[in-house]
């Protein structure tokens, strides 16, 4: 049957156009109803993984639509991720050279900036940045999708919108976000580096040869990776959300917001995760 | 009625108790505690055409979204080509999918896709050794079917909803469907373009003699297009047959119905 109409799990759940969802009480009338809701959207949000993952990895594979969402999501992205990375490598080096001339420390200033910039601020800023622009237009487009029947249309010319809507979006999502976190950091390193070298002039090649002096893949690598991470949490929620919508244009704004807020959320949270994951594995 | 009697129907199938195209049987299906569908009973053969009738909110909508498999049914069966929905894997369910053509109330088509586009987009998915020389020529040819020469490269958001429902029809049709099920396809139409799609449906149906199932509340439509009407009432099929049966009906709804059409 179809996959979309599978999930009928609780009685709280109200099915609507194939897909099933907690009534989604704007202001819970229990502590109850309340418990239900947030569990119960964490099951959906399970089972819609689920069903992503077994279609994203059977045939027939949607290339043509993959390529096309690398290039919207990623491509498109970019100036918007440079920019914010070359603000934050200012930022920084405006902050890093005041405190560390306080202690003394001006020497360390091309490390801090590297480390400051690849291991923190490049992958949660582009990972908020990509989740405010990717996040909101999948739940808006998505959501747009669904009430006016296109989801079901698709669905109805026997196309899987699991693997065509959802398994291309968050793929592409997982795929580019270490691609542009690379790019915020290159921003981020060559904007900081300018801003010093016009109080102290610093050439560049000093400046990275002194940055990553004694550095290790290890001290790079994992964080610009982790993204990927974010990426899949940015794709399934804008994903998720966008079609599970209900209620016209109210639910599509509705269904927006909540992706870039949700999705900024869980970035953040599953941050705290994975800095310590990897000091842990990647000391 | 001229209109019924010049499609070739292909009645002995159906005389001779041949396994009907589309077979639902005591279907019932509830959202919460409304109850839409209960107890519902039809069969379509090949070549025939069937209208369902009845006021908004009868469930005339959901039965078709039940027979596509978008919704499933609470109780009771629907087979395709004799078999049940209900048993069916995603794959299998898929396959069936490509013998049936879905026209939607409000069409559905993918507004960030050109009309050609639109229609292409089964075809791109399903046909994938066509290349792109056949793939054009076959969209062409549906797309000069339903009439829309030189609409190709308009966005749907450019054309009128008659247009839009032309292009649904051709999307529909893009497979090749053993079955073609049409939901409100006049609705929101002028009544000139209202009688061009029920000019349209007859001759799609005289040409490729589909199981078909169209949903209305356009009585005048029901009456051109179908070979068999049934109507719905508070989820149930009030009475089932000709145009002339429903005429001759002594049920009060039916009269009521009849005459407020």
């Amino acid at each position: 049957m179809s996959d979309l109409g599978q999930a009928k799990t609780a009685a709280s759940h109200t099915e609507v156009s194939g897909l099933t969802m907690p009534r989604g009480a704007v202001i819970p009338n229990s502590s109850g109803k309340l418990f239900e809701d947030f569990f119960g959207w964490f099951g959906d949000l399970g089972i819609f993984l689920w069903r992503v993952l077994r279609a994203g990895v059977t045939p027939p594979f949607e290339w043509r639509e993959l390529v096309r969402q690398l290039d919207e999501i990623g491509s498109k992205s970019l100036p918007l991720v440079a920019l914010a990375g070359s603000a934050i490598g200012v930022v920084i080096s405006l902050e890093a050279r005041y405190s560390l001339s306080r202690f003394g420390a001006k020497s360390l200033f091309p490390a801090t900036l590297v480390y400051s910039v690849i291991q923190v601020m490049g992958p949660i800023i582009t990972g908020l940045v990509v989740s405010g622009r990717v996040g909101a237009g999948i739940g808006a487009e998505l959501a747009s999708m669904k009430v006016t029947e296109q989801i079901d249309a698709i669905e109805a010319c026997a196309i899987n919108p699991y693997r065509f809507l959802a398994a291309t979006r968050i793929l592409a999502c997982i795929l580019m976000l270490p691609l542009l976190t690379l790019a915020a950091d290159a921003c981020g390193l060559l904007t900081g580096w300018f801003a010093q070298s016009l109080v102290e002039p610093l050439s560049f090649h000093q400046f990275i040869q002194s940055g990553f002096q004694g550095a290790t893949f290890n001290a790079f690598l994992p964080p610009t990776f982790k993204t990927a991470v974010y990426g899949l949490i940015i794709g399934l929620i804008a994903c998720f959300q966008g079609m599970r919508t209900r209620g016209g244009a109210e639910g599509v704004g509705r269904a927006a917001t909540n992706s870039v807020v949700l999705a900024s959320l869980f970035l953040i949270l599953a941050d705290v995760v994975l800095v310590k994951f990897i000091l842990v594995v990647f000391p | 009625m001229s209109a019924i009697q010049d499609i070739p129907v292909n009645r002995e199938s159906i005389e001779r108790g041949a396994v009907p195209v589309v077979a639902i049987d005591n279907v019932h299906k509830s959202f919460g505690a409304h109850t839409v569908l209960n107890g519902v009973t039809l069969h379509v053969s090949q070549g025939e055409t069937l209208a369902v009738l009845g006021r908004s909110g009868t469930g005339k909508s959901v039965l078709l979204r039940l027979i596509i498999g978008l919704a499933q049914p609470d109780s009771g069966t629907i087979r395709i080509e004799g078999q049940d929905l209900a048993g069916l894997s995603m794959d299998q369910l898929s396959g069936l999918r490509k013998k049936m053509g879905f026209l939607f109330q409000h069409a559905a088509l993918y507004d960030s896709l050109t009309v050609a586009e639109n229609v292409a987009f089964p075809l791109r998915h399903h046909r994938r050794g066509m290349s792109n020389a056949e793939r054009c020529d076959r969209v062409q040819h549906l797309l000069d079917e339903v009439g829309l020469q030189g609409a190709s490269d308009r966005m749907p958001s450019d054309i009128s909803g008659g247009m839009q429902k032309r292009v649904g029809l051709a999307r529909a049709l893009a497979l090749d469907p053993e079955i073609l099920l049409l939901d409100e396809p006049t609705a929101g139409l002028d009544p000139i373009s209202s009688r061009e799609i029920d000019e349209l449906t007859l001759k799609l149906q005289r040409e490729h003699q589909m199981a078909s199932i169209v949903v209305t509340h356009d009585l005048f439509s029901a009456k051109t297009i179908a070979n068999r009407l049934a109507l719905l009432d508070q989820g149930s099929v009030l009475v089932e047959g000709a145009f002339a049966d429903l005429q001759h009906s002594d049920i009060a709804f039916v009269k009521e119905f009849l005459r407020q059409s």
